[in-house]
């Protein structure tokens, strides 16, 4: 293995061929995880966003120069031009607007009445939490039995006759805000947990001596203190409303009565018809204005930081 | 340590990489790990075995059923892999684009036929089906839906295996009620009984529609997720005397959108007013679970999901439940047509099956009368016409009698590889009015036929 000297000291500079450093070791280690990337995520994007600049459909047989067929921005050009494209996102905005607003909303008053101290406050809270565990499909699944209008439990419960919350259009995209909401609530309630938890209580004490009433505790000392970790929780949250997909697949199913997502679209679009470069292009707008979106949140989170 | 034995690292690298290609190799997310497993431990045990594709439903366990007779004849093992009908389309084309060789045999959506034919991915069958005499023993329209493309060129793809087709199935009790009788004709002018035509059929919808009290009119398809809607809605246009367009050269326009085509879904937006609330999404589970609860008097599905009709256990009015096909119909030009939708499927060799002497054997043995015999005695709809003629198959089952009758009316949709492009635009248009009342049918049939002759045109039928 390692030569040694004649007065029993390792030469460093002797490796034998066999040998290596920490720091080729640590590329090789990581080498498998960083081939799988390529394979799986790195390659898949690149190679679907050459395909969003051609003809292509996964379906039909592939002969380079007629499928897939490069034909520049057309795709894109075609998307932006369709109207029912701007439809499908002015909806999927209005989602992202309403679920997001509520959960925030709801998941930040939530966890300031668990800071209050009550009896059995550790396991209402876990009580709170566990719509949040759950499989997004299973609750999307589930909440199709609930909103079942013939025997379902959510009229029955709420006393509404049967109204339809899965197949009417004017309806159904509340529907799954409301399941949007009840699963992530949680989620913005347990981060702004941990904020609250963070602010000292000695700013309080000070608050109290100077007679400042609720609201201006509120306002001066835990909302500009919670700021940060509830914009990492919009951040979160606007983007994965963006992209949803489980909840209303499992609610309303991806037929035309559902609500025009824009991520519901674009599965028909590339795995129900088969336009697979069309699909591509779409994919890549989503990726845009998520990216977008973020960027501008990221940006106050940095103000907010400093 | 700083240094660490070159030897130790390939060691750990290759541990990983085996660990990965073994995850690959697991099988994407496919069927139980029971159903992967049996292939494995028989291809290791040395025996022999085919695997079929299909969805899941009744038919697949009864094929899976039959077979057993071909494993006692020739010990050759088969598998009826199955997989739910939300993804069942989109599973066999992945694995075909794939060149997967996980099935021999797939049984495949009739419309699909065009795609997997023109792509590639089934054994041309012409030649097999004339040697067997197929052509001769099965019908010639399930020959033409499930094995034929393109239309009428004589060129086949599959064996006609699951005929299948939309019927009807009414409470006799309701029916045969003399109040409902009386008051039924003193409010039509004429008995109530079975419809003898779609537009009695609404009378009778009608008549029994009563949202106050929870019971309903009818019950059909609503959904448009996949091909539900569109198959009520194309039989609604041939039976009042409109088409989908020109088989063989993609025309459109003044067929679907034609006068006959125009009453058509006229008809079925109006027939939709009394169905339950909430059927805008409903398919075949949808449809028979308000049967079997009693909120409807009738119930459109396909004949395949009728056995849960049939069954006591399932169904607590089985003992009164009668089944009728679908009505003949006086269109506005004043003829009399009688349709029904296709349903059903035929199975095909896969190209890329390393086992496609197997798969030829097992579907020499399926077309052989003694086994479509046995076929339909299980359940399973037999397209072979000896059979299906036989008055033993009419007695199997309360509901053979019907699918009799719509074996002989049955219609198909376009078989073309851009079918499911057509669905989709055609049933958004048509849900649109039907469904979400917006709009006429003109305006929802015109819209259609722009759409088509878009689809058509960039696929270049029209160069």
């Amino acid at each position: 293995m390692f030569k040694r000297s004649k007065d029993n000291k390792i030469e460093r500079n002797q490796i034998s061929y066999h040998s290596m450093r920490d720091t080729s070791l640590i590329r090789l280690f990581i080498l498998p995880t960083i081939i799988l990337l390529v394979v799986i995520n790195v390659f898949p994007l690149f190679w679907s966003l050459i395909l969003s600049f051609s003809n292509y459909s996964a379906k039909m047989l592939t002969q380079w120069g007629e499928n897939p067929e490069m034909i520049g921005g057309v795709n894109y050009s075609r998307i932006l031009a369709d109207p029912d494209m701007w439809n499908k996102f002015i909806t999927t905005a209005k989602y992202v607007l309403l679920s997001v607003g509520g959960e925030m909303i709801l998941g930040f008053g939530l966890a300031l009445l668990i800071q209050l101290k009550f009896k059995g406050r550790e396991f209402i809270t876990t009580l709170l939490i566990l719509p949040m565990t759950m499989s997004p499909v299973i609750v999307g699944l589930m909440w199709r039995l609930f909103y079942n209008p013939n025997w379902g439990m959510f009229n029955y419960l709420l006393g509404l006759g049967r109204i339809d919350w899965i197949s009417d259009p004017s309806r159904n995209l509340y529907s799954i805000v409301i399941v949007d909401i009840w699963m992530w609530t949680p989620f913005v309630m347990l981060l702004s947990i941990a904020g609250l938890s963070a602010i000292p209580q000695y700013l309080y004490e000070a608050a109290e001596i100077d007679r400042a009433s609720w609201w201006s505790k509120f306002r001066r000392i835990t909302l500009p203190i919670v700021y940060p970790i509830l914009l990492v929780a919009l951040i979160f949250r606007t983007m994965e409303a963006f992209k949803i997909f489980d909840l209303p697949m499992g609610i309303t199913g991806r037929g035309a009565m559902a609500p025009p997502l824009i991520a519901m679209h674009l599965y028909n679009i590339s795995f129900v018809t088969w336009k697979t470069s069309y699909g591509s292009a779409i994919g890549y707008i989503i990726l845009i204005v998520i990216i977008a979106i973020t960027s501008i949140f990221i940006k106050y989170l940095n103000k907010a930081k400093q | 340590m700083k240094k660490v034995s070159l030897w130790l690292v390939i060691l750990v690298i290759t541990v990983s990489m085996v660990a990965v290609f073994s995850l690959n190799g697991c099988k994407k997310e496919a069927a139980p790990a029971e159903e992967e497993a049996a292939p494995a431990e028989e291809a290791a045990a040395g025996e022999q075995f085919i695997t079929i594709h299909w969805a899941q439903w009744a038919p697949a366990d009864y094929l899976e059923k039959l077979s057993k007779g071909f494993t006692t004849e020739t010990g050759i093992k088969v598998t009826v892999e199955q997989t739910p009908w939300e993804t069942f389309v989109q599973k066999y084309n992945t694995e075909m684009i794939a060149h997967s060789d996980a099935w021999d045999i797939i049984v495949g959506d009739s419309q699909d036929i065009g795609n997997m034919a023109v792509n590639g991915h089934y054994v041309d069958l012409t030649d097999w089906i004339i040697e067997h005499g197929v052509d001769k023993t099965f019908t010639p329209a399930s020959l033409t839906y499930f094995a034929e493309y393109p239309k009428g060129a004589g060129k086949y793809y599959a064996v006609p295996c699951e005929g299948d087709g939309l019927a009807w199935a009414y409470r006799k009790d309701l029916f045969g009620d003399p109040d409902n009788m009386a008051a039924f004709e003193s409010e039509y002018g004429y008995e109530l009984g079975v419809p003898t035509s779609w537009d009695m059929l609404k009378d009778v919808a009608e008549f029994f529609h009563d949202p106050d009290n929870g019971f309903y009119g009818v019950a059909i398809y609503g959904d448009n997720g996949y091909d539900s809607l569109a198959m009520f809605a194309e039989q609604c246009i041939w039976s009042f005397g409109g088409e989908l367009g020109d088989y063989s050269t993609y025309e459109v326009d003044g067929l679907l959108n034609s006068e006959g085509a125009i009453a058509g879904i006229e008809y079925y937006y109006d027939l939709f007013k009394f169905v339950p609330p909430g059927f805008g999404g409903a398919f075949y589970l949808e449809t028979n679970d308000a049967f079997v609860s009693g909120i409807v008097p009738m119930s459109c599905n396909y004949l395949a999901f009728f056995p849960g009709l049939a069954n006591e256990e399932t169904n607590p009015y089985a003992a009164d439940t009668g089944y009728f096909a679908c009505p003949p119909q006086k269109g506005p030009d004043g003829v009399e047509r009688q349709f029904a939708a296709l349903g059903g499927q035929g199975a095909s060799v896969v190209t890329y099956s390393k086992k496609q002497d197997l798969a030829f054997k097992w579907l020499e043995w399926f077309v052989k009368p003694e086994t479509q015999l046995e076929w339909a005695r299980l359940g399973g709809y037999t397209c072979n016409a000896e059979v299906l003629a036989s008055d033993e198959f009419l007695s199997f089952t309360p509901y053979n009698p019907t699918f009799k009758k719509t074996m002989e009316i049955f219609k198909d949709w376009w078989a073309c590889p851009e079918y499911d492009e057509l669905l989709r635009t055609f049933s958004e248009d048509i849900a649109n009015y039907v469904v979400a009342g917006n709009g006429t049918a003109e305006e929802a049939l015109n819209k259609c036929v722009e759409d088509w002759e878009e689809i058509f045109g960039a696929a270049g039928y029209y160069d």
